[in-house]
């Protein structure tokens, strides 16, 4: 992650509609849906940047944004019956273009082209009436005017770049017909048929049992380095992050609340609420008689979002900065360190304290 | 697939043995049980107060003097290799298949079964394809625009249409078809002889009968879509950049269509058993009318010839159902 002018949503000066130098950038972001019960702010206010070659992974729990993040970027929410309803507002800038003021269809030529997806289970997100092998020339045909012929030999040659065997055979095999992970191989070689320069794989190991996981993981490092694209990770998974990220997004209630350089949120989290997630994430190097240590309570209602700091009802330290104000005011990303940023009330001198004498010895 | 096919034919003839035996049972062996004799039987084929050796000849003829048992034999040899009825001073030879013959009007049942069938498979098969289009487009059109006029108007079209009984669209439609507007014709003009004429003339019954079906249809289709345009597979699709009109189709109601596919297989062999209803409204002289005229004057080989027909039609569409239902989704193996 780059350098990056702070485009928090509370700025009230307009953010400047102009290209950015970043190969992805992501300004101000906001996904609403209107449902029957109130407005759900599943992204409310989000910014980040990505340059090509790099892996930003974005954590979080379930409905902490991750997932509307990335289907935002690839243009999804307005398409099928639900669109019609999502309010967006922001900016992305994805080479140059912006996505969210852009026509529909011009975003939809992007689409497979220029960033695509992998999704979670690749058993659903496969149609289960198609080959293979035609799912990935549909997908190569929809950008490019080749023969079915050319279109097959791209697919053959896809597979076998991400290592199914027999890939002239499997070419006209079925979705039910491959094992899990070779299913998570095919969709990854429908996904980058196009040579897209933006992959966001959105928990792409989390159906996938943990030897195969690896195995993806290797996969996925692989070929971004094969064809210098840029990555976005989706995950709830730390491990995961360990393994493939530049960079880290945490993600809560719809917000950024920690971005930085993956070694540097490890080795020096900012957040209470990313101290969380790094003691709940099993570790085998741990003693099997500690527990993990939960983030205790719920994620928050993405209706009634928690004033202030919207982490405050599940933080242990919400008490300690002086006054109201984890309950008042939203605290914004403020620089910890050399492209390190962190959403929170504590103190600098609180957070070091808190980290290294009650956070890191239990980790 | 051909072993599989060979033996569900098998246990289809099998299944329209029993169907035959259960129908004959209720026909020739319930009035037995609920004590009527065979002389009781025979005097409803003969004229007012008749003498008792007119009685004990019919009753010969037609085999009631036998068991049961016996008569059912004949009866399914009849099918096989034909069988001789003997009215009166002459004996008369019913080919095989013969289905039985008609005490009512001395017709073997089957020439009279194949001469109606093709009038029974115009109604069906013009209806069929005028209730699986109109059904399925409604229904997508309704799925991708939830709660908008054209949603509200065509399920309020739907509504009605199963709600409304044929006598009444029947009727209406003829009014309106042959009274109001007469462009079409009323009597019923083979295909072969006149296809334009034949596609007049049945025009308002396909109609009617395509409007209580396609309801159904719209509906299925309606669900059917909801509920695949929110699967996994439709998201990738619309990630890999194509066009919402091929998601849609290709992906959405490629997925949607399969399970309408067995619905509408059955309601077609259900049809072809005779459209009873329709049938009667608009005067064809189909299989259904045959069966109605065969109830009406109490004929139980017509009855019979009927049942067994349909059952068949239904078993036949059955085995095209599941046939069809392998080929559209590639994860149903037959075995």
């Amino acid at each position: 992650m780059t350098e990056l002018s702070k485009t928090g949503a509370a700025v009230g000066e307009p953010t400047p509609a102009k290209a950015p130098e970043a190969f992805l950038e992501v300004r101000d972001l906001k996904v609403h849906f209107p449902t029957d019960d109130g407005l759900v702010k599943s992204v409310d206010g989000l910014s980040f940047s990505l340059e090509k070659g790099r892996t930003l992974a974005i954590v979080g729990e379930s409905g902490s944004g991750k997932s509307v993040t990335s289907q935002a970027i690839m243009g999804l929410h307005r398409l099928g019956t639900r669109g019609k309803n999502v309010r967006m507002s922001g900016e992305i800038w994805l080479d140059g273009k912006e996505l969210v003021s852009a026509a529909p269809d011009e975003v939809r030529k992007l689409r497979g082209r220029e960033m695509a997806m992998i999704f979670q289970d690749p058993l659903s997100a496969m149609h289960p009436y198609y080959k293979v092998g035609d799912q990935i020339v549909e997908a190569y045909r929809v950008h490019h005017k080749v023969s079915k012929k050319v279109a097959r030999a791209r697919a053959i040659e896809m597979l076998d770049r991400v290592g199914i065997p027999e890939p002239a055979k499997r070419v006209d095999g079925y979705p039910h017909e491959f094992s899990g992970g070779m299913r998570q191989r095919a969709m990854i070689a429908m996904a980058l048929v196009n040579n897209p320069e933006l992959l966001i794989a959105d928990e792409p190991t989390t159906a996938l049992d943990v030897t195969v996981q690896a195995q993806i993981l290797d996969l996925i490092r692989d070929l971004q380095k094969e064809f210098g694209s840029a990555v976005i990770m989706i995950t709830h998974d730390l491990g995961v992050v360990a393994e493939i990220a530049d960079d880290v997004l945490v993600m809560y209630g719809g917000r950024c609340v920690e971005r930085g350089p993956a070694d540097e949120v490890f080795d020096k989290p900012q957040h209470p609420y990313t101290w969380g997630l790094l003691g709940s994430m099993p570790r085998i190097d741990r003693e099997t008689s500690e527990r993990l240590i939960p983030v205790k309570g719920s994620p928050p209602s993405l209706i009634n979002v928690p004033s202030g700091c919207a982490f405050h009802p599940r933080c242990p330290y919400a008490d300690i900065p002086k006054g109201n104000v984890t309950r008042t005011v939203r605290p914004e990303l403020e620089l910890v360190s050399t492209g390190h940023w962190s959403a929170c009330h504590l103190s600098a001198e609180d957070r070091q304290r808190i980290w290294t004498e009650e956070i890191a010895p239990k980790l | 697939m051909i072993s599989y096919i060979l033996r569900r034919t098998f246990a289809a003839v099998i299944l329209l043995l029993v169907v035959s035996a259960v129908t004959f049972a209720i026909f020739f062996l319930l009035p037995r049980l609920a004590g009527q004799t065979a002389d009781q039987l025979a005097q409803q084929y003969i004229g007012k107060s008749p003498s008792k050796a007119d009685i004990a000849a019919v009753k010969h003829n037609l085999g009631l003097d036998q068991p049961v048992y016996v008569q059912y034999w004949h009866f399914i040899k009849g099918i096989v290799a034909g069988a001789d009825y003997s009215i009166g001073p002459t004996t008369v030879h019913c080919d095989a298949p013969c289905f039985g013959y008609s005490f009512k009007n001395h017709q073997a049942v089957w020439p009279e079964l194949t001469s109606r069938i093709p009038i029974t498979l115009s109604l069906a098969v013009g209806a069929a394809v005028l209730w699986l289009l109109s059904g399925v487009v409604a229904g997508v059109i309704s799925a991708l625009k939830p709660r908008s006029v054209y949603d509200r108007a065509f399920m309020g079209v739907a509504l009605a249409g199963v709600s409304l009984p044929m006598f009444f669209t029947g009727n209406l439609a003829l009014l309106l078809f042959t009274e109001q507007l007469p462009i079409f014709g009323r009597d019923y003009v083979p295909f072969t002889e006149n296809p334009s004429q034949w596609a007049n003339t049945l025009f308002p019954a396909w109609c009617s009968l395509a409007l209580l079906y396609s309801a159904i249809y719209a509906r299925l289709t309606r669900s059917g879509m909801l509920e695949t345009m929110n699967e996994d597979f439709i998201r990738t699709a619309r990630a890999k950049g194509l066009r919402e009109r091929n998601v849609v189709v290709r992906h959405g109601l490629r997925a949607a269509l399969t399970p309408i596919i067995t619905v509408f297989g059955m309601d077609v062999g259900l049809l072809l058993g005779g459209a009873v209803i329709t049938e009667y409204v608009f005067s064809l002289p189909g299989v259904g009318q045959y069966a109605v005229q065969g109830i009406t004057d109490n004929d139980l080989p017509k009855i019979l010839g009927v049942t067994l027909l349909a059952a068949f039609f239904v078993v036949i569409a059955n085995l095209v159902v599941d046939v069809l239902y392998a080929a559209a989704d590639p994860r149903v193996r037959l075995s």
